[in-house]
């Protein structure tokens, strides 16, 4: 299932300042093959910066992080042999629970399983409630971007985001505006990708608040890693992180229109054609509540139904893993069969909720996220807690010519890009490629944002030699109702390639289970 | 539950039953033809009502036994063949993942994927037998995994409703054209007996043992043909299948406080099968007789798509 909407963007910059005036002066190129980086900065000398930080291994005088000890000791400790049983049987165990993903386009029947890591990524008690301060803090801020973009737009009136970067964004949903949505929420489950580029250093890469997916692969690799590694998991206090449906299904029936004490919450499926089936039938049961495709509901009266063979049953709230285009053949798409007529009608009269709120789209794409910052500050009025990657849009005159000259050694990406497609990896790029990207910029320069090759972290990870390090990130999910819930930790998606800065299941990555230490638990 | 949820249940519970009652067919005529004479293919072809699609089967290939049960097994165009009714049970359970227990989930999908395996290399080297086999017994834990961890709600029902309506069909299918084809003018007495032919016949349901210990006595067509219909204590009967499905239609009736035309002919059918004598039958005509019967389960069957919205 291809997990992120967008790949990676390797960068490193010891400034999150995004604003176009500091962008010109600082750039990171990527050199060779190797993990090395040179950081170029205006008047001043070159210098090496250190390889990539290994989460495991770049302690003080390269010793062992102490999150990592028990991992260390367990990595020695256990034998080839075991290991390579071990991965065998994770294996089995993903293809015999159909936890696949098939990509859109595959043969019927081609599936194919995520690759799972089995050495944990581990961190820390204090690193966590750093991160999840700064999570909390950026997910308020876009919703209450989301609430103000289809409502006041009083941002856009202070001067702070112009008008046209909201109306004339390609995602806005015109449909969506005036609405007063249950707790003013719109982006009730955010995944926010994190990259880590030091001891200190995590950066945002980008905000999802469509319909982001890869929670389950969080549930199972848990599941997974209790049962195949007990011993390593008994010598660290790991927070759990099951919870995390409990806390789904109240976010969901806590956003209800009506005052029913039990609203009746459904997920909206496109079916077992999409690559997240697996996902959405496994969140409905954990939850016990009905996985339903548009052909299941219908509206009578301006309220929404499931057939049943009881008859017609009320539906409150609906949880869509269905884009926005397909919802309603009535008011977006009409050729769609995935949605359900008349349901938008329904929204708007107050008669049933959809999670995530239509429209979305303008709060993630690669252009407005050059301004979540400044929606903190303006919303909040904090600092951010959790810093962007530096970022270049193309659409300003400055920044495209500082993005010409330097493509080999930038990301250039498609700003309503995903799945790694539409995408420039300067550095890993042909002189040709290069060329051929030239001219697609130069056509529409307005569709593409550019960012710094960043030196991601790596973790240490099972390949075909043994254990070496590679490119990790991090997706937490984040849960906004009447509350804001956190499962500690997230999906770790790893690039198995050696050097490869993608980590996209669609392109070749893997995940790992996420350790979230316990506060006082060994080296938090 | 949705009606979607209903209506894949219950095509899951037919598709699987179907592949381990066509699983079991093969094995006895299999068996049959290696006995005695070649010529049963054209019959069991009878059976799945498939007589044309045979007969043009076999103009293009030389071996016929062998090229009907490619045909029943193999061949992903038949849409009643072992693959494709295990294909179309495992894709009415995957999209009911959230309804059925991972014991069931996994049990379908672990053959699932043994076929594909074996259907991924060489076709000349398939061992169909050992294919069958695997069929025949992991069906039946499939089932077996239902049974012991399903919740006893309206999907468990809706699961039941499906396999065991199969079930009476297939039964009553093979009874029908058994006898036919061994006693072409419906006498039970005539003719000397073709020891081998009615114990197929019986092994065509798995119960030629169990015609010992209940009769106790040398095989009788008549005995036979009351075990197949209506023993209610054989299991793969037609009595005892439209036993269970009347059963489940009243604990539907029951959940969802209201009845319909499926619950009358559910109720009329276990009925008719209940009180209705072996000489009787064959007074009647065990073909007419059969012939009724497998017109009102196709009925019912419309009947609970149009009942519980299934359609």
């Amino acid at each position: 299932m291809s997990i992120s909407r967008d790949a990676h963007d390797p960068s490193v910059g010891e400034d999150a300042d995004t604003s176009p005036a500091s962008l010109g002066r600082k750039s990171l190129c990527f050199v060779g093959p190797s993990i090395a980086y040179i950081v170029i900065r205006q008047g001043v000398k070159c210098r090496m910066a250190a390889k990539a930080f290994d989460e495991m291994n770049s302690g003080a005088a390269d010793s062992v992080r102490a999150p990592y000890r028990a991992v260390a000791n367990w990595l020695a400790q256990t034998s080839p042999e075991k290991v390579a049983a071990t991965r065998h049987e994770v294996d089995v165990f993903y293809r015999r629970h159909g936890i696949t993903f098939g990509a859109y386009g595959a043969v019927d029947g081609a599936e194919t399983t995520i690759p799972f890591d089995i050495i944990p990524r581990v961190i820390a008690w204090d690193e966590w409630e750093h991160l999840h301060k700064g999570l909390v803090q950026r997910v308020r801020a876009l919703n209450a971007f989301l609430a103000d973009a289809y409502g006041e737009r009083e941002i856009c009136r202070a001067g702070v985001i112009p008008e046209q970067q909201v109306l004339m964004n390609a995602e806005f949903v015109a449909m969506a505006q005036g609405l007063d949505l249950p707790g003013g929420v719109h982006a009730h489950i955010a995944g926010i990708d994190l990259v880590r580029v030091g001891e200190k250093d995590f950066y945002v890469l980008e905000d999802n608040v469509r319909t982001p997916s890869g929670v389950s692969y969080v549930l199972e690799n848990r599941e997974v890693m209790m049962r195949l590694a007990p011993e390593l998991f008994s010598a660290m206090r790991v927070l759990p992180v099951a919870d995390y449906t409990e806390e789904l299904l109240a976010t969901l029936r806590s956003v209800s229109f009506s005052d029913d004490a039990a609203p009746n919450v459904v997920l909206l499926t496109p079916g077992h054609y999409n690559s997240a089936y697996f996902e959405h039938a496994f969140l409905a049961d954990e939850m016990g509540i009905e996985l339903v495709k548009g052909s299941d509901l219908f509206v009578d009266e301006g309220r929404v139904y499931m057939r049943t063979p009881r008859g017609p049953q009320r539906v409150d709230v609906i949880y869509r893993r269905v884009d926005d285009g397909f919802l309603d053949p009535l008011a977006m798409r009409p050729d769609s069969f995935l949605g359900v007529a008349g349901l938008l009608g329904a929204l708007r009269a107050g008669r049933v909720n959809i999670v995530n709120a239509l429209g979305n789209g303008v709060a993630d794409d690669k252009s407005t996220y050059t301004y979540v910052p400044e929606m903190v500050r303006f919303y909040l009025g904090e600092e951010p807690i959790l810093n962007n990657v530096p970022t270049w849009r193309c659409d300003r005159a400055d920044d495209f010519k500082y993005v010409l000259e330097r493509l080999p050694e930038l990301v250039v990406k498609e700003i309503h890009g995903s799945g790694g497609k539409g995408m420039l990896v300067g550095p890993t790029s042909s002189k040709a490629e290069i060329e051929e990207f030239t001219t697609l910029l130069k056509a529409r320069p307005d569709n593409y944002i550019a960012q710094p090759t960043l030196a991601l972290s790596t973790c240490p990870t099972f390949v075909g030699q043994g254990v070496a390090p590679r490119h990790v990130d991090l997706r937490p999910f984040v849960l906004s109702g009447r509350k804001t819930t956190i499962i500690p930790g997230g999906l770790t998606r790893v690039a198995l390639k050696e050097g490869s800065l993608v980590v996209n299941s669609s392109q070749g990555g893997g995940t790992k289970d996420t350790w979230v230490l316990a506060p006082g638990a060994a080296g938090a | 539950m949705l009606s979607s949820t209903a209506k894949n249940l219950y095509w899951m519970g037919r598709y699987l039953q179907r592949a381990k009652s066509t699983a079991r067919l093969i094995e006895a005529t299999q068996r049959m033809a290696l006995q005695s004479r070649g010529e049963e293919a054209a019959g069991v072809a009878a059976i799945f009502g498939m007589e044309d699609e045979f007969r043009q089967r076999q103009q293009q290939s030389s071996g016929r036994l062998a090229s009907l049960i490619d045909f029943l097994v193999i061949d992903e165009n038949n849409p009643s063949s072992l693959v494709s009714s295990i294909g179309a049970a495992r894709r009415n359970a995957r999209e009911e993942r959230n309804n059925i227990t991972v014991d069931v989930w996994e049990s379908l999908n672990g053959l699932w994927l043994e076929l594909s395996e074996r259907l991924r290399g060489n076709r000349a080297l398939l061992d169909r037998g050992a294919l069958i086999e695997s069929v025949k017994k992991q069906a039946v834990m499939i089932f077996g995994a239902a049974q012991v961890t399903l919740l006893r709600d309206e999907a468990y029902n809706f699961l039941q409703l499906g396999a065991f309506l199969e079930r009476a069909d297939n039964t009553a299918r093979i009874l029908d054209i058994k006898f036919h084809a061994l006693r072409p003018d419906g006498n039970p007495h005539a003719q000397e007996l073709d020891y081998f032919a009615w114990s197929e016949v019986l092994a065509c349901i798995g119960a030629v043992r169990t015609y010992r210990r209940i009769y106790r006595s040398a095989l009788d067509p008549m005995k036979v043909a009351e075990l197949m219909m209506l023993r209610r204590d054989v299991p793969r009967s037609v009595h005892h299948c439209l036993w269970m499905v009347d059963l489940s239609m009243r604990e539907l009736a029951e959940a969802y406080g209201s009845r319909g035309e499926a619950d009358r002919l559910a109720g009329e059918l276990h009925a008719r099968l209940r009180y209705t004598r072996i000489d009787q039958v064959f007074d009647m005509g065990l073909n007419k007789f059969l012939g009724g019967v497998r017109g009102d389960i196709a009925t019912l069957s419309d009947e609970i798509g149009r009942q519980f919205l299934l359609d």
